[in-house]
This record gives structure tokens, C-alpha cells and sequence, in this order.
């Protein structure tokens, strides 16, 4: 760093408020941000500079994919400063820094779970490193450990059937944002300034448990703020002081956010909401003459960069329960300012427009917060992104603002928080379409027949009575409740005394809010279930132990995702009815206890380990994702689907309510034009009618050209032309090719 | 008689049923925007490329009333007003069920939603004024330029009913979607095109002209049907030849897609 950056006032022009006074970021942006409400054409594409340095790394992405990991530092356990600077074009780069000492090399964090890194590491052919496995044995617990000895016998059967799955007890908990801006805006002395005056603070009060705990807490949020400090000094910055220009604040900011995934291999390592923030930089910047468009967009690409290279090392399982290698780098972009002014700013297109100058990604995972009041050239813009890349998602601004803020961020994929204010325990799911099952045979499990729920009678007679089911179901979900939120309660537990976020949690608010994040998975099973008992007729098939393994339906009935109130209103009830049951129990550190529906792509390992269920779905068959309509079953188009989706209450699903749709091109108009107009139009409506979350796949030739190569990998790609629908996969071969023909050359 | 005061009969008011094939919701494809789009079941033709024969006999429809049709749609108001769109009544061919597609279109209307017909107009004498002023779009459906092909086309209609239907149109004021179904060695002769473009030139409310690949999606339905599929070896059109059609179009001034 230039030493005559020290004399520069990191702060000239910024419009002044409390936000000088107090760390108070969301403050600074809305005082300081201009919205932009113009279209796409400032933007600019990649430099050759860019170029360089992304193609260094794309030449490393096929060995990766081809050996799973391209390297690992199986024996240094990672810390804040554990390794020495990396970089991937030290010549080139405009935003350095890099987990370990290499790109792509990954790090090991055994203080979450030493299993799951010495299993990936014989995974991928590695030894595990001997002195780690002493250290983490003989004189350090893992968080993994340390749950397992306090597991009750109830969660550990509840977990070995499936019935709860997904739990974060091998590993880091993951959904935590920290407010990386702070490091930013504030540097980070005045942040440990901030923090000393919060621990002397609690001096005056009694050394109680809660006392003891944050005292501590504090302490190490300190000293992770000090290694912070120390980290970016081996890159040459001073970030012990604020950000004077916007390339210092991307860098600062991206400091904070690598010291945390130093620290933590969480399952979702969320950016924030970022956009805004780093635009009033670069805005100021270029007023300056110090940038301009080109060099702007530079920064930006080169942070994607270092973003899109996250690496965890996790187990092939794990990849395959969510279908890659994800991160969950989620960034918040646009929504709306509780001012009534869109929270759109010319970085905010930036952002977008890395998908086109790197080349579409899953990371990091860019959410737009989505309002139809949004400016009308933003909206094309995003509506257009998605058309040719398919690459964002978009979650409800009219939903998340009122709930929590206009400086809210999503973790993950739907879960929504006040950024640097609100975090939350991370709590995988249950399910739902199991337990039913469990309802009608008395708490047996129905693929191994063993008690897992406390013995009920069973529910009797050839055929299922809706009444009887539903007190069964009813019973069945209290326990279901209470062994779930102990599972969780154990979890966080300890998880906070064996692998706290330091970092994390240094740039968050204290006293902070917190969430017991609940989710549940197998919702339209279940429902299609209770609809086919109530409004036809299930015949039970029973094996010789009078467990039953089997249905028969007889008759019709409606089900859910076609805006059918009758179907509908089962949902509605069993989530509302299975929130409420959460919210009774208990939670540690009394969190807030919230619930998503959201499975990811784990729906089809639910699926794998759930029987014979009463809607006539065979044992093994996949799930729908998330709050999606089961496959095939909703048949009156992507709207009615997406109807009866937002019906469900976001009052009762707090943490996030999934939707994933799949349209082709054609399905959305004949034109580029009427296509990205279409788009946005949906979007608009879907928000409108109260719908929380849309994945929206625009497929591409590409695409379908691999539906056809693995049909396995599309189960819900619907081919649409005028009022007239096709499941994708089912089509024969030559049929195929009658849509890829059709769709890609039969417009523009 | 008795002392029981006679009892007027009360004429119950007529209430409308129709042949409703199904219902679907559609984002650009059955007119503009996000729609509501309501199939009816029954047509007089048999068109060789037709897509959807599950539609052809008024049988395989559900028997609906216009109130429930009626009800549905306002379930997607909000949602298509939102999202830019309207409602749409397509088929098989809504003027065989004149009535029933009248007062839909009315109802719609009164509601303040943007109403499309999808019709091939070979029936379009039976459209009377009324449901015509209740109509915002009518997507007309021209299958050929000249009689020859039209009959070669749809098996049993004729062309001057159509083209009579889209003269009233233009006289009348009322927007028009053309389409055009495309398919090879049956509607891609370079003058047939030019026949329907001259007409579609000459009718000042044409707002666009479709022209639409064949496609075979609708071949497993003629199995399930135990009919034949007429066309089951012909092809998709190649990119050069949508090119040339759509060409053929534009170079009158009308906007194609
Ligand atoms: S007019 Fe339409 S529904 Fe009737 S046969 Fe022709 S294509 Fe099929």
C-alpha cells in the first residue's frame, strides 16, 4: 500500500448520520447510496487482464472435476493465518488472496469434525496426516464428538432412519453472514475498540453462565480480528484502518469474508449484500477520476473471481447429496429501501454482468430480491440474465423487507437476515412425508420395520380413515417436533464451545438475534398423501408383521400445485400446524425458532430413504424439491403451480419457502424481446400473489442436448408449446430432437 | 283445484354450458403476456399437422359452465394483469360452441381483462357482433393462400369462410394475430406463402403475423387415439426455410415472430 493513501480521508464525501457514531453499515448505505435506474448499456466486458487470469484458472477446472480436489493441505489445520499468501497471477490480480497458499489447493478443519476431513481425504487419496489425527484425538474435542456424546438415544434413531436427516454434526453449521462491509468502512482497530467497549461492558454483571459465555465469546472475536489483521498484513495491506478508495474496499471486505472461510467450513458461506455498499466506492472513485467503467467492472470481475474459487473439503457424499461442490457464496442484490427508493445501483449490474464476462456459474450464488417496484431497466436486465444462463434466483424484497430490513441478506438459498444484526443455527430438515408414514404404523420405521417414534397403536382397517390418519399424523409430528429441536438444541450447543465462528461473529451486533433455522422436506408427498386419503380411497397392503408397506388408490383427487384449494389448504395446514409444533419446544440460547421448505437438490436422497407412500409415489422415488409440486403432478402450467406454492404462509416459513421452475425459451414468447418482457412479468405476478422464492431454469439447446445424454439428471423438464405440455424426458429420442429442433431454431 | 294460490313458474335463468377440453395457464404462446387460457373441445377440422385430435370430438370435453369458467379465471386476475397478459379461448375451434364462447368472452370482458380468440375462422360466420366487441385479439389461424391447399390442409374445410372472417375483422376494427403453421412440402411453397402475406398486407388491423414451425409433439396423442398421425415422417423446417417465410412476411411490412 502507497503510504500516502494515509493521509487521504477514508470518508471524504460520504453523507454523514449515527452510522459515524456507531458500527452501523445498513445506516451508511442508505444514506450514501444512489439508485440507478437506467438499463444495461454503460456496462462493459472483460478486460484482456481479466481474461488472463481467469483462464489461468479455467485451465485448472478439468483436473479438478476429473480428480474431485485438485489439492489438498492435508497437514495444516486451517486458521486465519495458518498459510502463507497465495495467489493465482500475483502480476495480474487486482484483489489477491486465497484460502491457502495455492489456488484450488484446499485446507482441512477438523475442529468441526475430524471423520468427515480424514474421510474425504482417503476419498480423493490422501493419507490422513498423523499428527493431526493425534492433535484432534488426544488434546482437542471436535464439534463432531462432542454432539455425539450428548445425543440422546431418540435423535440418534430418529437420525439412523432418516426420519431427520441432514443435521450439521459432522461439520461446520454454516449460514452465518458476517457483516464483512464493516471492515470496510470502519477498519479493523475501530472494530476491536468496539468490541473491547461491549466486554467491559459486561464487567459490572455476575459471572453467570450467559455472562461467562459472551465474555468469552468476545474475547476470541478479538483475537480473530487481530489474526485478521495480521493475514492481510502478509499481503501487504494495512486494513487496521478504513478503506480509502473502492478497490480498498473490495479488498478489505474480501479479507474479512476469507478469514472466514479460513476459520469455518460452513455448510453455506453467504456473502451479504455487497453491491450497494462497494458502489458508493467506486461511485466516489470515478467522480475522483481515479476509475472509470472499464476498471470498475475490473474490480468487480476480479472479486467474482476469488469468489467463484471458494473451495471446501467435504466427501464425495456430500457433493452428491447436493449434486457439486457447493459453497453457497450467496449475494443479496437490488430490492427495495424502506425509503421507497430501489436499492439498484450501477454495481449492482456489475455484479450481473460477470455471468457474461466469466461465463455463467453457480457461484457465487447472486439472488436478486425481487419487487415489482423495482426500476424497469433492472428487471430486464435480470429477467435477461436468467434467459441466457439460468444462473440467479430470485427470492420476494415485499416479503423480506417487512419481516427484517432493507439491509437484509439471503444465507444460502432462502433464508433470509439483517445483516451484521441477525444469525442463525442452521438445522437441515425433517420429513415430513416419512412421518406420515410412521403415523399409520404406530412409530415403526416402514423400510426396516424398527420402533424409531414411541409405539402409537397403529392405524387399523383395510382402508385409511382421513380422521384417524390425522390424529395419528397429529401425535406422530409432537414427538417429531421435540426430538428435532433436541437434535438441534445439542448441535449449536456444541458447536459454539468446539468450532464458534470467531470471525464471523466479530462483525456481527451484540447482543445478536438468533434463529433455530428448522426445515422441513417432503411436503407435497405428503400432501398428495392426506388428499388421496381424505378425497380418494387407500387400500393399505400390509406385510406379515402388520407393518404396512404398500398402497392402493383408488379413485380420484385432487393434488397440490394447481391452485386447487382442497389439496392447497392441506399444505397450508401442515406447515402452519408443524411450525406451530416447532415453536412450542424449547431452543438453546432461546433462538427464534423459524422454518424453510427446502430440500436443494437432497430431495432425492429423502426420496431413497422413504417407502411406498399413500399418493401412489413408489419407495425410492424422489421427492420434489423444496415447496415444489410433486413431478408430473402439476398440470395446469407454471402460474397455477406457482399459486398454490405461495400460498403457503411466510409468517409460518420464516426461514424460506422454495420454488424451482423450469421453462424453455419457447415457453416464455417468440421473441428475445417478448421473452425477457414475459419473464419479468411473471416474476412481477408471482411476487404479487405472495410467493416467496423462484429458481428459474431458462433451458438452453445445451441443456437439452444433456437431458437427452442423462435423462436421470431431468426429471421435471417440461417442454411447453401453446397450452400443451410435455415432460421433456419421457419423449422418445426422436421426439427430442423434435424439440431441440423446434426450440432453438423455431425462434428469433 | 285447491285453495293454493297457483304458483307462477319461475323461468330459471339459462344456464351456459360448454365443452371444456381444459385449462391452462401460458406465457407468450396463446397472445401476449402471461394468460389464462381456456381449451374447448370439438372442431369440423382435421388438420394434417393438428396437434392436439384429444380435442377434435366435443365429447372428450367436460361439460362447464360459463360461471365456473368464469370463477377460474379471476383466480389468475391479479396474476395475469400483473404479469401483463390476459385470457385467452382456444381449442379445438371455440365457434363451434358460439354461444358458450360468446358469453365467456363477455364475462372476461367485463372484467376488465384483454380477451383473445384462437380460431382457424372457418366458422366465423358464427361469431355475431357481440362476442366479437367482447374480443381484444383474435389469433386467426390461416393454414393456407389458396383452396387447393387448405383442403389439402385440413381434410374438410375451405378457405373463403377464413378469409371472409378476417375481411370483417379489418372492416370492423378488431386487432389480429395472424399464424401461420409452417410445415415442409406441405405449406412452403414460395407462392402459397405469398398468397397469405398479400392477404395478411391488406388487413389494417393485422398486428403481427406467428409464423409457427411444425413440430411433432402431438404424435403420441394420435397412438393413444388409435389414429394415425398424417405426418409422422415429415420433419421440422430448417432454420433457412423458417427464414425464407418469415422474410416473405416482413418484406410487407408486417412484423413477424
Ligand atoms: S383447427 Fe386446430 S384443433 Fe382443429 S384440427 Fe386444425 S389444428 Fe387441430
Amino acid at each position: 500500500m502507497s503510504g500516502n493513501q494515509r493521509t487521504v480521508d477514508p470518508w471524504r464525501g460520504f453523507r454523514d448520520g449515527p452510522w459515524r457514531e456507531t458500527v452501523d453499515v445498513a445506516d451508511f448505505v442508505r444514506r450514501n447510496h444512489e439508485p440507478y435506474t437506467g438499463d444495461a448499456t454503460f456496462l462493459t466486458g472483460p478486460t484482456a487482464r481479466t481474461l488472463a487470469v481467469w483462464d489461468r484458472l479455467r485451465a485448472m477446472f478439468p483436473e479438478e472435476r476429473r480428480r474431485g480436489v485438485y489439492d489438498v493441505d492435508a497437514a495444516t489445520p486451517s486458521t486465519i493465518t495458518s498459510h502463507a499468501p497465495g495467489y493465482v497471477d500475483r502480476e495480474r490480480e487486482l484483489i489477491v488472496g486465497l484460502q491457502t497458499d495455492a489456488p484450488l489447493r484446499r485446507a482441512i478443519m477438523p475442529a468441526g469434525g475430524l471423520r468427515m476431513v480424514e474421510t474425504a481425504l482417503r476419498a480423493y487419496g490422501r493419507e490422513p496426516d498423523p499428527r493431526v489425527h493425534e492433535i484432534f484425538t488426544r488434546y482437542r474435542r471436535t464439534h463432531n464428538d462432542a454432539v455425539f456424546d450428548a445425543y440422546p438415544e431418540s435423535v440418534l434413531a430418529a437420525r439412523r432412519s432418516h426420519v431427520i436427516t441432514g443435521l450439521p454434526d459432522a461439520y461446520g453449521r454454516g449460514r452465518i453472514i458476517g457483516d464483512y462491509r464493516r471492515v470496510a468502512l470502519y477498519g479493523v482497530d475501530r472494530l476491536v475498540e468496539e468490541r473491547r467497549a461491549l466486554k467491559a461492558a459486561l464487567d459490572d454483571r455476575r459471572s453467570t453462565d450467559d455472562v461467562i459465555r459472551d465474555r468469552e465469546e468476545l474475547a476470541e472475536q478479538i483475537r480473530a480480528l487481530g489474526e485478521l489483521t495480521e493475514m492481510a498484513a502478509s499481503y501487504g495491506f494495512d486494513i487496521s484502518r478504513p478503506a480509502a478508495t473502492g478497490q480498498q474496499a473490495i479488498q478489505w471486505l474480501y479479507f474479512a469474508y476469507l478469514a472466514a472461510t479460513k476459520e469455518q467450513n460452513g455448510a453455506a458461506m453467504s456473502l451479504g449484500r455487497t453491491a450497494g455498499f462497494v458502489d458508493v466506492y467506486l461511485r466516489r472513485d470515478i467522480a475522483e477520476g481515479r476509475l472509470d467503467e472499464t476498471g470498475a467492472q475490473e474490480l468487480v470481475d476480479d472479486f467474482v473471481i476469488k469468489l467463484r474459487i471458494i473451495r471446501f473439503l467435504r466427501t464425495p457424499e456430500y457433493d452428491q447429496l447436493f449434486s457439486g461442490d457447493p459453497t453457497w457464496v450467496t449475494e443479496s442484490l437490488g430490492g427495495m429501501g424502506a425509503d421507497g427508493r430501489p436499492l439498484v445501483t450501477r454495481t449492482t449490474f456489475r455484479y450481473l454482468q460477470t455471468l457474461y464476462n466469466l461465463g455463467p456459474a453457480p457461484e457465487p450464488n447472486l439472488t436478486v430480491l425481487w419487487s415489482p417496484r423495482l426500476p424497469d431497466g433492472f428487471k430486464r436486465f435480470c429477467a435477461q440474465v436468467s434467459l441466457d444462463t439460468s444462473a440467479i434466483q430470485y427470492e420476494n424484497d415485499e416479503l423480506i423487507r417487512p419481516a427484517y430490513d432493507d439491509d437484509a441478506a439471503i444465507a444460502c438459498c432462502v433464508s433470509a437476515m439483517r445483516v451484521g444484526r441477525d444469525m442463525q443455527f442452521f438445522g437441515a430438515r425433517a420429513n415430513l412425508a416419512k412421518a406420515l408414514l410412521y403415523a399409520v404404523n404406530g412409530g415403526r420405521d416402514e423400510l426396516t420395520g424398527a420402533q424409531v417414534a414411541p409405539p402409537t397403536p397403529p392405524v387399523g382397517g383395510e382402508t385409511l380413515d382421513y380422521d384417524e390418519v390425522l390424529a395419528a399424523y397429529d401425535r406422530t409430528l409432537d414427538w417429531l417436533a421435540q426430538t428435532y429441536v433436541d437434535a438441534l438444541n445439542v448441535i449449536h450447543h456444541q458447536h459454539d464451545r468446539y468450532a464458534y465462528e470467531r470471525l464471523e461473529m466479530a462483525l456481527h451486533d451484540h447482543p445478536v438475534r438468533r434463529f433455530m433455522a428448522t426445515g422441513v422436506a417432503g411436503l407435497s408427498v405428503a400432501v398428495d398423501s392426506l388428499s388421496a386419503i381424505r378425497y380418494g380411497r387407500v387400500k393399505v397392503l400390509r406385510d406379515d408383521s402388520g407393518l404396512a408397506v404398500d398402497y392402493a388408490v383408488e379413485g380420484e383427487f385432487p393434488t397440490y400445485g394447481n391452485d386447487d384449494d382442497r389439496a392447497d389448504e392441506i399444505a397450508v395446514w401442515l406447515v402452519e400446524t408443524f411450525a406451530a409444533k416447532l415453536r412450542r419446544q424449547r431452543t438453546y440460547r432461546d433462538a427464534e425458532l423459524t422454518m424453510s421448505v427446502l430440500t436443494i437438490t437432497s430431495n432425492v436422497v429423502y426420496g431413497t430413504h422413504t417407502g411406498n407412500t399413500p399418493d401412489g409415489r413408489r419407495a425410492g422415488e424422489p421427492f420434489a424439491p423444496g415447496a415444489n409440486p410433486m413431478n408430473g403432478r402439476d398440470t395446469h402450467g407454471l402460474v397455477a403451480s406457482a399459486l398454490s406454492v405461495a400460498k403457503l404462509p411466510y409468517d409460518a416459513a420464516r426461514d424460506g419457502i422454495s420454488l424451482t421452475g423450469t421453462v424453455t425459451p419457447d415457453g416464455l414468447g417468440h421473441t428475445r424481446a417478448e421473452r425477457i418482457a414475459n419473464l419479468a412479468g411473471v416474476l412481477d405476478g408471482y411476487t404479487d400473489a405472495g410467493g416467496f422464492h423462484l429458481n428459474v431454469n431458462v433451458l438452453d439447446r445445451a441443456t437439452l442436448l444433456d437431458a437427452m445424454a442423462h435423462p436421470e439428471r431431468y426429471p421435471q423438464l417440461t417442454v411447453r408449446v401453446s397450452g400443451y405440455a410435455v415432460n421433456f424426458v419421457r419423449l422418445t429420442p426422436e421426439q427430442q430432437r423434435d424439440v431441440v429442433s423446434r426450440t432453438f431454431h423455431g425462434s428469433l | 283445484m285447491t285453495g293454493r294460490p297457483p304458483v307462477a313458474p319461475v323461468a330459471a335463468p339459462p344456464v351456459l354450458h360448454g365443452a371444456v377440453h381444459s385449462w391452462d395457464t401460458s406465457v407468450g404462446v396463446d397472445g401476449p403476456g402471461t394468460r389464462f387460457v381456456v381449451f374447448l373441445a370439438g372442431c369440423p377440422l382435421r388438420c394434417r399437422y393438428c396437434h392436439s385430435p384429444d380435442t377434435w370430438y366435443g365429447r372428450s370435453g367436460r361439460r362447464r359452465t360459463v360461471d365456473e369458467m368464469v370463477t377460474l379465471a379471476t383466480r389468475y386476475r391479479r396474476f395475469v394483469e400483473v404479469a401483463g397478459g390476459g385470457v385467452t379461448v382456444s381449442g379445438g375451434e371455440p365457434l363451434l360452441q358460439p354461444a358458450f364462447t360468446g358469453e365467456l368472452l363477455r364475462r372476461w370482458h367485463d372484467l376488465g381483462l384483454h380477451t383473445a380468440l384462437d380460431t382457424s375462422g372457418f366458422l366465423g360466420d358464427r361469431a355475431d357482433e357481440a362476442l366479437l366487441d367482447a374480443t381484444d385479439l383474435v389469433l386467426l389461424d390461416v393454414k393456407a393462400g389458396s383452396p387447393a391447399t387448405y383442403r389439402r390442409v385440413t381434410g374438410t374445410g375451405r378457405l373463403a369462410p377464413t378469409l371472409r372472417f378476417a375481411r370483417r375483422l379489418a372492416d370492423r376494427g378488431t386487432p389480429m394475430w395472424i399464424r401461420y403453421v409452417l410445415v415442409p412440402g406441405l405449406t412452403d411453397a414460395p407462392d402459397e406463402v405469398a398468397r397469405v402475406a398479400d392477404v395478411a398486407a391488406g388487413l389494417a388491423t393485422v398486428e403481427r403475423v406467428e409464423v409457427l414451425p411444425f413440430h411433432r409433439l402431438g404424435a403420441h396423442k394420435y397412438a393413444q387415439l388409435g389414429l394415425a398421425f398424417p405426418l409422422a415422417d415429415t420433419a421440422p423446417p430448417d432454420p433457412e426455410l423458417l427464414a425464407r417465410v418469415r422474410g416473405q412476411f416482413a418484406e410487407r411490412g408486417l412484423t413477424v415472430t
